[in-house]
């Protein structure tokens, strides 16, 4: 425990994640030809970029499941390729298709997660993470019975048992209904409140404009563009003031319409001291 | 990471054990084909063979038991495969775990899924009339070469598993398996075979697995077979160990 909390501390002050020149190919496709970005700690990262552009390919050489051919990149202050072990222990990912057991339940789903982290009380744990993501009710049921708002929602947090300091986020919100879109950037921002490095990687521009405290643009395998949105903005022409009737979008309709419950939950403040109190490293 | 290796393989291995209790149908379809050539072979074909045993399907049990573990094992690569694909594998090997505990964790499942179906069919076969003055000392001689054939041949399964492009691809490795019995000693005796297939018959793995078994089960002198039998077992689970891990580490790495 005490190790842990010291090793936290000593690499506090660099940035949660660097990359420097990081290149990847698959045979013949060039996917990443040297990609370059810090992310500083706590706050949420979004790179953007269209399919294929890489993103993937970044998140897992950042979550040691694959080498890169050159560059370098480091998590929490520890080198991807020669500290993996302690890259593991600093990091979370929550990949693009929902990984989660389908055929365990959501709680045992947690429990398991919980059991691997060698945390202890992995019952607790579970049962405050299914309160705080409104999955109580469904915590016995099998996986395989969840919505797709439900299944991420839990893939989400299954990456926040034992607290880890970063956060991968690979398209969380790609084929979620708006609603559960919202349920997922609620638990994003809370994330980023608490304390983690968040880094999200989303094709879609208003994700990143509503997250993210910076935001990357990967293009033909480098980042073209990395700035605040303000910074970002800055780089157009200055903009010009029309006067634009105001309708209500398509979404707005929809969510007005539909009026959901699960949304006013979720917006209710959770317990303050839940990342406290359930902190067993 | 490996000072957690027991622990994480335990964790992962209660996963897959609870994976199996709520599809008892995958021990249930596993013990059915081995079964099925069992009642097929004794009912309608045994009265025609010539074995020199008293009662045929004691002279035909080792071999079935030999195909169950075979029909057995596709299950193993399919789990596999059904991780690899679903992205749980992923979130595996980003975490702090012992790297090697999740590929553990499913051959140890495969080899209680196929205890357990040997189980069904060794009573199936006492139904059937099966008999063996066998001691203790005997059938766990039979169960160690059963759980070292369960290990080779589910070390063999993880290949395809890892690297399956599709699920039946995954478990398709398995026939050729289940069929290597058919040319073997354990339907009939070799000697009435003509002389190229007796001659692949009596020197593939199979026949002296069986002639062993059947050896101790009619509590016959066991002769040279059971170290031919334990060699090809041992050399077939380093190989295919090896394989495996090669291709595991290139795979997660």
């Amino acid at each position: 425990m005490s190790i842990d909390a010291q090793m936290t501390t000593e690499q506090v002050r660099g940035p949660a994640i660097q990359v420097r020149g990081l290149e990847k190919s698959y045979k013949e496709l060039h996917v990443l030809r040297g990609v370059d970005f810090d992310v500083a700690r706590g706050t949420i990262f979004a790179l953007l970029g269209s399919n294929g552009a890489g993103k993937t390919t970044v998140v897992r050489i950042l979550s040691t499941l694959l080498k890169p051919d050159a560059g370098t990149a480091s998590v929490n202050g520890f080198d991807v390729a020669t500290q993996a072990a302690n890259v593991r222990e600093s990091l979370s990912l929550t990949g693009q298709f929902a990984a989660v057991d389908e055929i365990l339940s959501g709680r045992e789903n947690l429990v398991l997660v919980a059991r691997l982290r060698h945390l202890r009380d992995p019952g607790r744990i579970a049962d405050d993470l299914l309160a705080r993501f409104s999955l109580s009710d469904a915590a016995r049921r099998k996986v395989s019975t969840y919505s797709g708002g439900m299944r991420r929602r839990l893939d989400i947090a299954m990456s926040l048992i034992g607290n880890p300091p970063v956060i991968f986020l690979d398209e969380p919100t790609t084929g979620l209904d708006p609603q559960a879109r919202l349920e997922v950037w609620q638990a994003v921002r809370e994330l980023a409140r608490q304390g983690a490095t968040v880094l999200l990687t989303t094709q879609y521009l208003d994700e990143a404009e509503q997250l993210a405290d910076r935001i990357a643009i990967l293009h033909q395998g480098r980042i073209i563009a990395n700035g605040t949105l303000p910074e970002l903005k800055q780089l157009l022409p200055p903009a010009k003031v029309e006067y634009v009737e105001k309708q209500p979008t398509l979404e707005d309709v929809f969510l007005a319409i539909v009026g959901d419950q699960a949304l006013t939950a979720q917006q209710t403040p959770p317990d303050p001291t839940a990342r406290t109190a359930k902190d067993p490293r | 990471m490996t000072r957690h290796f027991f622990g994480d393989t335990t964790v992962l291995l209660g996963r897959s054990l609870r994976h199996i209790s709520r599809s008892p149908d995958t021990i249930i379809t596993t013990a059915i084909m081995p079964i099925a050539f069992m009642l097929l072979f004794v009912y309608v074909f045994g009265g025609a063979i010539q074995t020199g045993s008293d009662k045929y399907v004691n002279y035909l049990l080792p071999g079935i038991l030999l195909i169950t573990v075979a029909s057995g094992i596709s299950y193993t690569a399919y789990r596999l495969f059904l991780d690899m694909k679903g992205g749980i594998f992923e979130r595996f090997q980003s975490m702090p775990i012992a790297r090697s505990s999740a590929l553990w964790a499913h051959v140890l499942t495969s080899l209680v899924a196929n205890l357990i179906s040997l189980v069904v069919v060794v009573l199936v076969a006492l139904l059937m009339g099966f008999r063996s003055g066998a001691g203790a000392l005997d059938w766990l001689a039979v169960a160690g070469i059963m759980i070292l054939f369960t290990l080779a041949l589910t070390w063999l399964a993880v290949i395809p598993g890892l690297t399956a492009q599709s699920v039946d691809g995954a478990s398709a490795f398995s026939y050729p398996l289940i069929f290597l019995p058919f040319i073997s000693s354990a339907f009939v005796p070799t000697e009435s075979m003509p002389g190229p297939v007796r001659a692949f018959a009596e020197n593939q793995p199979v026949t002296s697995i069986v002639n062993t078994i059947r050896d101790l089960f009619a509590q016959h002198q066991v002769g040279d077979d059971i170290w031919i039998a334990l060699a090809w077992c041992a050399s077939l689970l380093i190989v295919a160990y090896s394989v495996a891990m090669a291709i595991y580490h290139r795979k997660i790495s």
